[in-house]
């Protein structure tokens, strides 16, 4: 039942995708288009939920389309309910804001159909049952973004960003293209099923494993193959954004957890090492250069490789553990990474919405260029900042909760037994509390410079309030983020058979417990309780605010503001993005060599002052210049291929075949 | 009847750090007055300055949001269930298994977040220069925070603070990477406090400053509800001290009243040492340059890490 639910809303999809390419001309296009998509999510979310929270035993099926004689095989399980259900809560959310937002689209013929075929694209890579079905539908996902990405190609921009976009989608395609090959194996077996009990050697796993980083790793954003991520996704419309960030980069962690932990099955020590030094990585690198943007939905998308890493962490953490033997510390990590994807996916796509709110309302997507927003903008002000606050593992919402999770599953580790990855994981632990305070670090920053001061432009100080539908996508999505906060209980629980699917056993049933606290290991060593944390600081606000009323003196006067006596009005006097990020800048100016250079006019010099901030971006300059440098020569070599004559080529032809002969024959 | 005793000894608790926050304030400064040869206020002097401000009118900046005026509260209140959580006079209390040590310092974080946010609000620069300068620091004390967390953590077998405090009572070996924490997270509390080597508490006008340049848009019951707050995370900090490190006298589960007050009383002793101790730091050394502290902070964040490291490679440390 729920395979075919989601089967036939992939179905209902493609041909919304159609139709909306016959009449994306139609003025009522955008709002049908975008109600069509969120209805069939919702159906597809509430079957997949009802699955999930019920009996989740696997279901295949398979559809005489696709290959000859073997067709294409669909699954469904716990796992890949469970992303369906993050992949339809996400896609949902971004229908219903763009019901608003997509009003104000210059170009919907090119972003009408390839969305909903997005959406169907990222639905039937969690279904495939083949390789054959994933690849194709993996191919399908990354082309049907490209396209939106590419949306608003008249932008230099935008069409770097798309041509860099597709390089590494394409890359990471083949990867993946490998590795399923080398699972299948000489007798080619395609089937998910068949793959899970093969027997194979350990050292073809582990080339997996790294062929798996590079092709589910360059999707989801991790170090160094991010480079991708903060130029594609800000690209997009704002709904795809959150889409990108919030709900694709799952779909890159859903692939590597049923490669890894399902096909692969049980794992060698020492890959949990590359996923965790991967994993921290990519953290602190990501915060810390979300930290140096000011364009707000590029900050969002570095934010995103931050919380990939966090996610990818845990799940090193979770493969030490299986590999140990100890499969308990294994399900708390395991639970607390795809926790961490859920929670990203709810408050990354919140951010991306009140980013698309401040850019319909203001047309700027510079923060340094905005100010004071707060005032005209009051409801997305306070939404944007329950998603930072969340986003910033700030108790009592969610992000707190998985990392919570995460800090408790790094100290069960001690009991691992190889010494490298004892001296490893507190180091990693300590890059994850890195990363945490470097996020709030950062949030603040983004949340102030944009909402708070004064205003920097003239956009900013017309603003308007963005329409009914952004506010409530935005709503439903702090909400869940608060409840996933306060109740993470049931959250965890309804991941057990999950958890229990893939590392062989589940965290401990956290229902029972009063008040919902979560207790991962025993009550005696650590437990949370975030609605009663909740509910203490909300009776202690209003104790508060009750006493101070009831005795403090009510009168309130107006005035300019007092800055030690000196007050300026002009707005270009605030703290700017660049110099609230100035401190942090330099404490960490190792990572990025950052460099200030201050060019003071000689005394009698009319000139004005000037300071110079820049940094630099060793990944790019050590590992993607020189691949495109030796591409770009290398082309320009074989480009005499192009114009040679027939004898020549055929000439060619012929040395290849013997050559390739030749190293048959020696081969065997 | 045991819940009612319960919940009146979580409530008196709530109620104490309330109360002694800001007379551990007064006793800190006139011990510094007195260092210093000056004669110093009355200890009862903050109860004084917080009434005071109670009483005046709030003059507010024209262009202040509501984030303005209702962010003090949320600050005074996400310190205020961060210090009740800390065990003072007795352990094991009611809802003690609320929040464990990562999830105080979170709390922590919280009223850091909006704090910075405040300063950040009317957008003069000298909020700005406080709360970049907050969150800079905030990234390397909150990481040290944690690391201490670990190693303590791995020593005592729980993150829980009562469960700690049981440990560390019965418990009598010393340890290198107790010690080493101990004296990351007396760093770590200096930073936090706003206190000498890494801000001065008594300064205004200056362009150092980071703590009193949040607050500078702050006037009436306002400021008066983010002075409280910040005497209640300092009580915080000593308390977690205390708790900790010197866990003798805090009162069990099910101990009769003789033995709450004593706990009490050694309650009420241990914040005098903590506050004295912290006077004596302050007038014995100058206040560091702004990107100093980066260093100082880093040395707190390395030792913490080498407790946990320790702990990770043998259990005898």
């Amino acid at each position: 039942m729920p395979l075919t639910v989601a089967l036939w809303s992939v179905a209902v999809l493609l041909s919304i995708a159609f139709l909306a390419m016959m009449g994306s001309r139609l003025r009522a296009a955008s709002v049908t288009v975008y109600a069509a998509c969120l209805a069939t999510s919702l159906v597809n979310l509430i079957s997949a939920a009802l699955y999930l929270l019920n009996d989740s035993a696997a279901l295949s099926a398979r559809l005489p389309i696709g290959l000859p004689w073997i067709g294409a095989n669909f699954r469904i399980d716990a796992l890949a309910a469970l992303f369906l259900v993050v992949i339809n809560l996400g896609s949902a959310a971004a229908s219903l804001f763009a019901l608003g937002y997509g009003r104000h689209e210059t170009a919907p013929a090119r972003v009408l159909p390839f969305y909903s075929a997005f959406l169907a694209g990222m639905n039937l890579v969690i279904l495939a049952g083949d390789a054959f079905v994933f690849l194709v539908s993996w191919e399908f996902m990354s082309l049907a973004s490209w396209a939106l990405v590419m949306a608003h190609h008249h932008d230099e921009d935008n069409r770097r960003a798309g041509y860099i976009y597709i390089m590494m989608a394409s890359f990471g395609t083949l990867a993946l293209l490998l590795a399923f090959g080398l699972l299948a194996g000489p007798t080619g077996n395609y089937l998910f099923s068949s793959i899970t009990g093969a027997q194979q050697p350990e050292w073809l796993h582990g080339l997996v494993l790294i062929l798996v980083l590079l092709g589910a790793g360059s999707k989801a954003g991790l170090v160094p193959l991010h480079v991708w991520l903060p130029l594609a996704h800000p690209a997009a419309p704002s709904h795809v954004s959150a889409l990108m960030s919030g709900v694709m980069t799952k779909v890159a962690v859903y692939a590597f957890v049923r490669i890894v932990f399902d096909l692969m099955g049980s794992p060698a020590w020492w890959w949990s090492m590359i996923v965790l030094a991967i994993g921290a990585l990519t953290s602190v690198l990501g915060v810390l250069s979300a930290m140096l943007q000011r364009d707000l939905k590029r900050l969002l998308a570095y934010s995103t490789i931050e919380n990939i890493g966090v996610v990818f962490l845990g799940l090193g953490l979770a493969l030490a553990f299986e590999a140990a033997g100890m499969t308990a510390a294994a399900a708390l990590a395991f639970t607390a990474a795809l926790l961490h994807a859920f929670n990203h996916s709810l408050f990354k796509s919140l951010l991306f919405f009140g980013a698309g709110a401040i850019l319909t309302a203001t047309s700027e997507r510079d923060i340094e260029k905005l100010g004071g927003l707060i005032q005209p903008m009051p409801q997305t002000a306070f939404l944007f900042l329950g998603g930072c606050l969340a986003i910033s593992a700030l108790p009592p919402l969610n992000g707190f909760v998985s990392e919570w999770l995460l800090f408790q599953s790094v100290l069960t580790s001690p009991e691992l037994p190889q010494w490298s990855l004892k001296l490893m994981v507190p180091a990693v632990g300590a890059m994850l509390a890195l990363s945490a305070a470097l996020a709030a670090a950062c949030f603040v920053r983004a949340f102030s410079i944009a909402f708070l001061g004064r205003p920097r432009s003239t956009a900013a100080r017309t603003a308007a309030e963005t329409d009914i539908y952004s506010r409530t996508a935005m709503g439903m999505l702090l909400a869940f983020c608060l409840l996933v906060g306060i109740l993470p209980g049931p959250v965890i629980d309804v991941m057990a058979p999950v958890v229990e699917q893939l590392v062989g056993r589940a965290m401990p049933i956290q229902g029972h417990d009063a008040w919902f606290s979560i207790v991962p290991v025993a009550e005696s060593r650590s437990s949370y309780n975030g609605l009663l944390v909740f509910v203490f600081i909300f009776l202690s606000t209003l104790l508060a605010i009750q006493i101070i009323h009831r005795f403090a003196s009510r009168s309130l006067r107006r005035g300019p503001a007092w800055d030690c006596g000196f007050p300026d009005p002009r707005p270009i006097t605030q703290y700017t993005a660049d110099s609230f990020a100035q401190p942090v800048r330099r404490v960490f100016s190792a990572v990025f060599d950052a460099r200030e250079r201050v060019d003071m006019p000689a005394p009698g010099d009319a000139r004005p002052a000037r300071l110079e901030v820049s940094w630099r971006d060793y990944v790019w300059e050590t590992m993607y210049a020189p691949i495109s440098l030796a591409v770009q020569l290398a082309a320009e070599k074989l480009n005499r291929l192009q114009f040679l004559t027939i004898r020549k080529y055929l000439s060619l032809v012929f040395a290849a075949l013997v050559i390739l002969l030749l190293v048959i024959s020696i081969w065997t | 009847m045991d819940l009612i005793a319960a919940l009146a000894i979580q409530g008196l608790q709530m109620a104490l750090v309330l109360a002694l926050a800001p007379l551990l304030l007064g006793f800190t400064r006139k011990v510094k007055a007195r260092l210093l040869r000056r004669r110093g206020p009355s200890i009862f002097q903050p109860y004084r300055d917080l009434l005071r401000l109670i009483r005046k009118e709030v003059v507010l900046a024209e262009n202040a949001s509501w984030l303005f005026r209702s962010g003090p509260y949320m600050i005074f209140a996400a310190t205020w269930v961060a210090a009740a959580l800390v065990p003072t006079f007795a352990t094991g209390l009611h809802f003690s298994w609320t929040a464990d040590l990562i999830a105080i310092t979170a709390l922590i974080g919280t009223a850091r977040f909006f704090l910075a946010l405040l300063g950040m609000d009317v957008g003069t620069s000298f909020g700005g220069i406080g709360a970049s300068r907050e969150m800079m620091f905030a990234t390397l004390a909150e990481p040290a925070m944690i690391m201490i967390t670990f190693t303590v953590a791995l020593v005592a077998g729980s993150t829980q603070l009562s469960a700690i405090a049981q440990f560390m009572l019965t418990s009598s070996s010393l340890r290198v990477s107790l010690g080493l924490a101990l004296a990351a997270l007396i760093i770590v509390a200096l930073a936090e406090n706003a206190r000498i080597p890494v801000d001065n508490p008594a300064t205004h006008l200056e362009l150092t400053m980071v703590h009193e340049a949040m607050l500078l848009e702050y006037s009436g019951r306002h400021l008066a509800v983010l002075e409280f707050a910040a005497a209640l995370k300092l009580l915080l900090y000593i308390s977690l001290i205390g708790c900790i490190f010197l866990p003798w006298g805090l009162a069990q589960p099910g101990d009769g009243v003789a033995l709450y007050a004593v706990g009490l009383v050694t309650y009420v002793g241990k914040l005098a040492l903590g506050g004295f101790l912290l006077v004596l730091i302050e007038t014995s050394i100058a206040k560091m340059r702004v990107f100093r502290v980066p260093d100082f902070l880093g040395i707190a964040l390395m030792l913490g890490l080498l407790g946990t490291l320790l702990r990770f490679v043998s259990r005898s440390f």
